[in-house]
């Protein structure tokens, strides 16, 4: 069974920046189909780690092993830089908190999602035009704003076509990088409804790096606390909300305001 | 003369650009960095091809300038004087008779041939640079061969226009390999460049770079299998030497929307007219019309 082997191994990943700890010593194993949540407060090293995993930064130490499409595992930092940029924009997707880091605001909708198809060949207009019409209706963006701009776009549309933009290629692994930060609560609940029912659709494999409690309980499986670069607790979503052991997760989930 | 070392440039300077035009040549397509040098004109002049037409400059060769297709307007005008005051190079407006020319944007119209340089001014080499304003990230695409990027600015040309409304710096692929920025020449001289006989050489002065097309070498225009290229054409002849297929230039005659369409060659133009070909609105044809239509009366 090729589920069986992870789809994303980490192991003894550390980051130093000179002498302070980004994180340190990070493990774990991720499924096709698993969406691991990775929480904390600010300067814990979830977004360091988020980083290290989507090789926008070397590790100081420990490994990154991902099963490529032939079945095999690959440290992705032996990769060479051709093929490591490949997966980046076809086996995998990264959904940025601030969409104007993800997105290319000078270049239509349309455009946005169809760049990855452009980069991996697609040559006839028709048919990249076609394809990026189907994934902005799949993210519940209407086909008149197909040739507007993302600066034209509401924070909450912006989100969505980040979304589409990375999906369009099949990725197998999206990385989210807090995706409903600095949107209000009802286009939050919206978004992230679209992104449970994307997820389980495609089957994808997600980390999801936020610091909102709600939404690692809505979207993900299986939780990572951190706290001062390091893995505090980890275990099933719902085990470590309703009953988190470590003084400081526990400290973590009676802040939530209850309304 | 005494003053000035043969071509303005010195020797050493001269090496080193030629150093970079045989490195250019040698990858077809690829941007050769270069330690552009201050020219005695201003940047957007006219500097990179300066240079280059400087290097290559032996006293033997003869220099044509062109500007848009044309030899007596300033740019091309103070170029050819420059030279011919700098390395007292003999001169010439026609292209046949020409070793090396130097262009500001136009492929002259007469077939260019073996031995012919043809060096291009050129103010942004990288094609990708207003999608992609990052020039480590811009080199990384290149040698990576990635090359997606500069078929969003067609996709982003036919979404808005229905078309591909680029109609100059319409971008190429050189030898099946490097993405290449024909400088602003309009898009209807691409197919020429396309296994052309001659050497093409593109500087860039302010930005530093130069790049080459040798000799027969494919140069294909990118473009989409539903959206294929199309040459730019005109639905008129031009109306002083009655040439179809040639570029044209619209020239403004009077305040109450009246223009005409002429080469924008004006070696080619010149040569027509002296085999005899006549335009609509050639003077003479003119005169002679009006006489025409007063002696018929």
């Amino acid at each position: 069974m090729v589920a069986e082997t992870p789809l994303l191994s980490v192991a003894g990943l550390t980051r130093y920046y000179g002498a302070r700890v980004g994180c340190e010593n990070v493990g774990f194993d991720l499924y096709e189909g698993e969406v691991l949540a990775v929480v904390g407060e600010s300067g814990s090293g979830k977004s360091t780690l988020l980083s290290v995993l989507s090789t926008q930064l070397e590790p100081t130490g420990g490994s990154v092993q991902y099963r490529m499409r032939d079945g095999k595992m690959r440290d992705v930092f032996a990769l060479g830089e051709a093929e490591r940029r490949l997966l980046l924009r076809t086996d995998w997707g990264f959904v940025h908190q601030d969409a104007s880091h993800g997105l290319r605001m000078s270049v239509s909708a349309g455009g946005n999602v169809g760049e990855r198809l452009m980069a991996v060949g697609w040559r006839h207009y028709g048919n990249i035009r076609t394809e990026a019409g189907d994934w902005l209706k799949r993210v519940e963006i209407a086909l008149d704003r197909m040739d507007d701009k993302p600066r034209q776009f509401s924070g909450g549309m912006r989100q969505r076509l980040q979304i589409a933009r990375n999906l369009v290629t099949r990725p197998r692994l999206v990385f989210m990088d807090e995706p409903t930060g600095g949107l209000d609560v009802s286009v939050q609940a919206r978004l992230l409804d679209l992104i449970r029912g994307l997820v389980a659709d495609l089957g994808l494999a997600v980390v999801i790096v936020t610091h909102d409690l709600a939404v690692a309980r809505l979207l993900s499986h299986r939780i990572m606390v951190m706290k001062g670069g390091t893995v505090i607790e980890t275990g099933l979503t719902d085990q470590v909300l309703d009953d988190p052991r470590e003084p400081y997760t526990q400290l973590l989930v009676s802040s939530v305001l209850q309304v | 003369m005494s003053t000035y070392n043969f071509a303005y440039l010195d020797e050493q300077t001269k090496r080193m650009i030629r150093r970079a035009i045989l490195k250019a040549i040698s990858i077809p397509g690829y941007q050769v960095p270069f330690a552009s040098r201050e020219m005695p004109m201003p940047y957007g002049w006219g500097t990179g091809g300066v240079q280059v037409t400087a290097a290559i400059l032996g006293k033997q060769d003869v220099l044509k300038v062109i500007d848009q297709g044309a030899d007596d307007t300033t740019n091309a005008v103070s170029i050819r004087k420059f030279f011919e005051k700098t390395a007292g190079v003999e001169t010439t407006t026609h292209t046949a008779e020409a070793t090396v020319i130097q262009t500001r944007h136009r492929i002259p119209e007469a077939a260019l041939s073996e031995g012919q340089i043809l060096v291009f001014q050129v103010p942004i080499p990288e094609p990708m640079r207003f999608l992609e304003p990052r020039e480590t990230e811009t080199r990384r695409m290149h040698a990576l061969e990635e090359y997606g990027l500069m078929h969003v600015k067609l996709y982003e040309d036919i979404a808005r226009h229905g078309h591909i409304a680029t109609t100059y710096a319409y971008p190429v692929k050189v030898d099946g390999r490097y993405v290449m920025d024909p400088s602003p020449t309009p898009k209807f001289d691409n197919p020429r460049m396309d296994n052309c006989p001659a050497l093409q050489l593109f500087g860039a002065g302010r930005e530093k770079r130069i790049y080459a097309v040798p000799p027969y070498t494919s140069v294909k225009s990118l473009d989409f299998e539903d959206h294929p290229f199309e040459r730019t054409r005109f639905s008129r002849p031009c109306a002083l030497c009655a040439a179809e297929e040639v570029y044209l230039d619209e020239v403004v005659t009077d305040d109450r929307g009246g223009r005409m369409f002429v080469c924008s060659d004006t070696d080619n133009c010149e040569n027509r007219r002296a085999a005899g070909h006549r335009g609509e609105l050639l003077g003479e044809t003119l005169v002679k019309q009006a006489r025409d239509v007063r002696n018929g009366r």
